[in-house]
């Protein structure tokens, strides 16, 4: 790498099939560049075909028909004009008439094709009471209308940042209400980076798994635990891996985690019975059965959210491609070629957990934690972190003690992070009106060797018997 | 093993963190004949470190114990020697994240300081990104070389000498995100634009005061920078502990029948916390 070297680096250009993500402002929404496809984005229609070919980070207009159109690139700096402005707002009166275009003259406008920063214009030379505003408050107003009649999108690359703030912003619920910067602390707390062996355990969609995969770039291997059904990773695809990172990643059910551990599981070559079919699936969009309290499982995938994003997933995908089987017999055959395959990928999976060298433990569910937790530290090395996160305190106290009793970890910490945006102008700098009023909890620790005898009173603690016993004495 | 890869066994020349238990802990250098001395004792490197697992129980020589951490940059952050007020996990995370670091990533970061963003950084870009670091001040920028290569992580990152606001970070058009952490920000603007690529890239700007904050921003939307996003992370801990309460006696109640004390569970907040660090400006180079 030598000074000033300028690399010759081709802008990354959007291609058909890539995974996107549309912005306007602070609204995101991800979806998949496919032809002729209609999405729909912020109560609008669009074809993204002419994204095609355009460099990420383009802005478009979105012109009639919801056609796009790539903007020219502005100059940097451009500075509205000062016209006049009024000093304060004492005999400015708010009487809902200032404004002289009326509803249906706006859509006339609308009709005859004008662009939004146009539109703005109009409804500025059609105030009354513009030129008496104060500078900021004609700032604010611009700001204001733009907002609603500006009609561009941005096309951006996905990452954990983007896709993190689009889903707690959007549809908190489906991701445990983890807020984006918990998200971060988890990744860097659980020293998750390329070369790592992490076990991760989420009901996030998918937000989860798929930032740990970035941040372990391609190196490395997930094993993804998984609670009845398949795993949900809707928020995965979202990020366009290359289809080499999905080698990385294996899936084990979080049911036969005990099996394992005790010795009691047992691959074998057969078919398996009729009942255990139907239930071994690698898409849960097939099944109707399933233990009712975790069909929201299967309805996550089902209920292919219209508004937050609208992706073709990988499974989908794949079924497609193969085709559809003409006679039943063929059918049942793809279905004992995809249970033979998923069994192979079940037996790996199942052979790296039982090295007991995992590096890393991701959990963030809505299921209880410490009953997870405490299995699945027993697949993880000494010397290594541990993350759970929970939407609550109290699951995680109960980790807290839980693992105290267990022994064998030290640096225990429940924590919180707390988020305040800024707004910051000339002369009205503040924090925002709203903020963030909890973003979830995230206990941590490290693993140390387990002690071979049962834990007595002094290991509880986790501090060394000398110490504890200097405590004592100075408490005599 | 190093800091940005794990290893299983304590090897000479190791980095490790000695943990005497409680957030007390400390690193050392494992080196054969060495030893160190703990409250409890002393460790013999040759016998008691080298080649035993890292998490490892060992028992110094008065009786008392340690445990034997794997270096993480998180570990390093708490006990580096400083040379400069340093940046914390808790906005550290922040920035990695909202950066969009990861394997590959190439960086610019001023001012280097005491190494902790460092350290963080070089994990998440590694094996195959690029930190280039820029310290005005020499011993620290001869410090910070040494540390990088005692930690073999030398390959991962280029430490310059030289100011940011004159000289730059010492490329142009290469990096995937920049990072300032100095008194004038402002001033470095044109030269963080022209370090990120073509294709666009993230600047992240952290400022303890307000009025520093603003001019970076004015910079920033001058330079034609977008979404600049400027917002403030603090971490909460919670301490967990068994509460007893008294129940309080009202009266009429049949002897016996009440308890004298209730015990919870709590999540007890501190008599303080960390009120301010930093203010966090981030924003994106457009296309132009």
């Amino acid at each position: 790498m030598e000074q000033n070297e300028v690399l010759n680096n081709s802008q990354p250009v959007i291609k058909e099939l890539d995974y996107v993500v549309l912005k306007r402002e602070d609204i995101y929404k991800a979806v998949q560049i496919q032809p002729k496809r209609k999405i729909i984005f912020e109560k609008q229609w669009l074809f993204l075909d002419n994204a095609v070919g355009q460099p990420y980070g383009t802005t478009f207009d979105v012109i009639a028909g919801g056609v796009l159109q790539a903007q020219k690139p502005r100059p940097a700096g451009s500075v509205q004009e000062s016209k006049e402005a009024g000093v304060d707002n004492r005999n400015i009166v708010d009487d809902g008439r200032s404004q002289k275009l009326t509803r249906d003259d706006i859509e006339t406008l609308k009709e005859q094709g004008l662009k939004g920063q146009e539109i703005v214009q109009q409804l500025i030379d059609n105030s009354t009471t513009f030129r008496d505003k104060t500078e900021f408050a004609q700032e604010k107003y611009i700001k204001k209308k733009k907002k609603k009649y500006e009609n561009i999108v941005t096309i951006v690359k996905p990452s954990a940042r983007v896709l993190a703030q689009m889903y707690h912003g959007r549809e908190p619920g489906k991701i445990c209400h983890l807020r984006y910067d918990t998200l971060g602390q988890m990744l860097t707390l659980g020293n998750i980076h390329a070369g790592n062996k992490v076990i991760v355990f989420e009901t996030c969609a998918g937000l989860v798994l798929g930032a740990v995969m970035e941040r372990l770039g391609g190196y490395g291997s997930v094993i993804q635990m998984c609670p009845g059904g398949g795993p949900v990773r809707a928020a995965t695809d979202s990020f366009g891996f290359p289809e080499d990172f999905y080698e990385m990643l294996h899936e084990f059910p979080l049911s036969k985690v005990n099996g394992l551990l005790d010795g009691s599981l047992v691959y074998s070559v057969e078919e398996k019975s009729e009942a255990e079919q139907t239930n071994t699936l690698d898409d849960c969009m097939q099944t109707k059965e399933e233990i009712p309290d975790q069909c929201d499982l299967v309805n996550e995938r089902n209920d292919q959210d219209e508004e937050l994003m609208e992706t073709s997933s990988r499974e989908e995908q794949g079924k497609q491609d193969k085709g559809s089987s003409n006679t039943q017999d063929s059918k049942v055959q793809d279905k004992r070629v995809k249970q033979e395959e998923k069994q192979r990928k079940e037996k790996i999976a199942a052979a790296l957990l039982r090295e007991k060298n995992a590096d890393g433990l991701v959990i963030a569910s809505r299921f209880q934690p410490s009953p997870v937790v405490l299995s699945l530290l027993k697949f993880v090395a000494p010397s290594r972190p541990f993350v759970i996160y929970s939407q609550h305190k109290e699951p995680l106290i109960e980790c807290y003690t839980k693992l105290r009793e267990r022994g064998g970890v030290i640096s225990l910490r429940l924590i919180e992070t707390w988020l305040r945006q800024y707004q910051v102008l000339p002369n009205r700098t503040h924090p925002k009106l709203l903020m963030s009023g909890g973003g979830g909890y995230i206990l941590s620790g490290i693993t140390v060797e387990m002690d071979v005898e049962k834990p007595s009173e002094t290991e509880k603690s986790g501090e060394p018997a000398c110490k504890r016993l200097k405590i004592q004495h100075a408490q005599d | 093993m190093s800091f940005v890869e794990y290893g299983e066994y304590i090897q000479e020349g190791d980095i490790s963190i000695v943990f005497l238990g409680h957030e007390s802990m400390f690193p050392i250098k494992v080196q054969h004949g060495a030893q160190t001395q703990t409250r409890y004792g002393v460790i013999r490197h040759s016998t008691d470190l080298i080649g035993k697992k890292y998490g490892s129980k060992v028992t110094c020589s008065k009786g008392g114990w340690v445990y034997i951490l794997h270096p993480t940059p998180e570990l390093w952050t708490v006990n580096l020697p400083h040379r400069t007020q340093i940046l914390y996990s808790t906005d550290i995370s922040m920035i990695l994240m909202m950066l969009e670091l990861k394997p590959g990533s190439i960086v610019c970061e001023s001012g280097t300081g005491s190494g902790s963003l460092s350290h963080s950084i070089i994990r998440t870009i590694a094996p195959t990104g690029h930190l280039y670091t820029v310290e005005f001040h020499q011993q620290r920028a001869e410090k910070a070389t040494e540390e990088f290569i005692a930690h073999r992580v030398a390959h991962l990152v280029t430490v310059k000498n030289q100011d940011v606001c004159k000289d730059g970070f010492g490329v142009v058009g290469v990096a995937d995100a920049v990072f300032l952490d100095i008194p004038s920000p402002w001033e470095a603007i044109v030269h963080a634009k022209a370090a990120i690529k073509q294709g666009g890239g993230r600047l992240c700007s952290f400022s303890p005061c307000i009025e520093q904050v603003q001019r970076t921003c004015l910079a920033l939307s001058e330079c034609g920078f977008e979404e600049i996003s400027t917002m403030e992370v603090l971490l909460r801990v919670y301490d967990v502990r068994t509460v007893s309460l008294p129940v309080p006696d009202l009266g009429s109640e049949p002897p016996g029948s009440q308890q004298s004390t209730v015990t919870y569970k709590s999540a007890v907040t501190p008599k303080e916390m960390a009120g301010h660090t930093g203010y966090l400006t981030f924003a994106t180079k457009s296309l132009l």
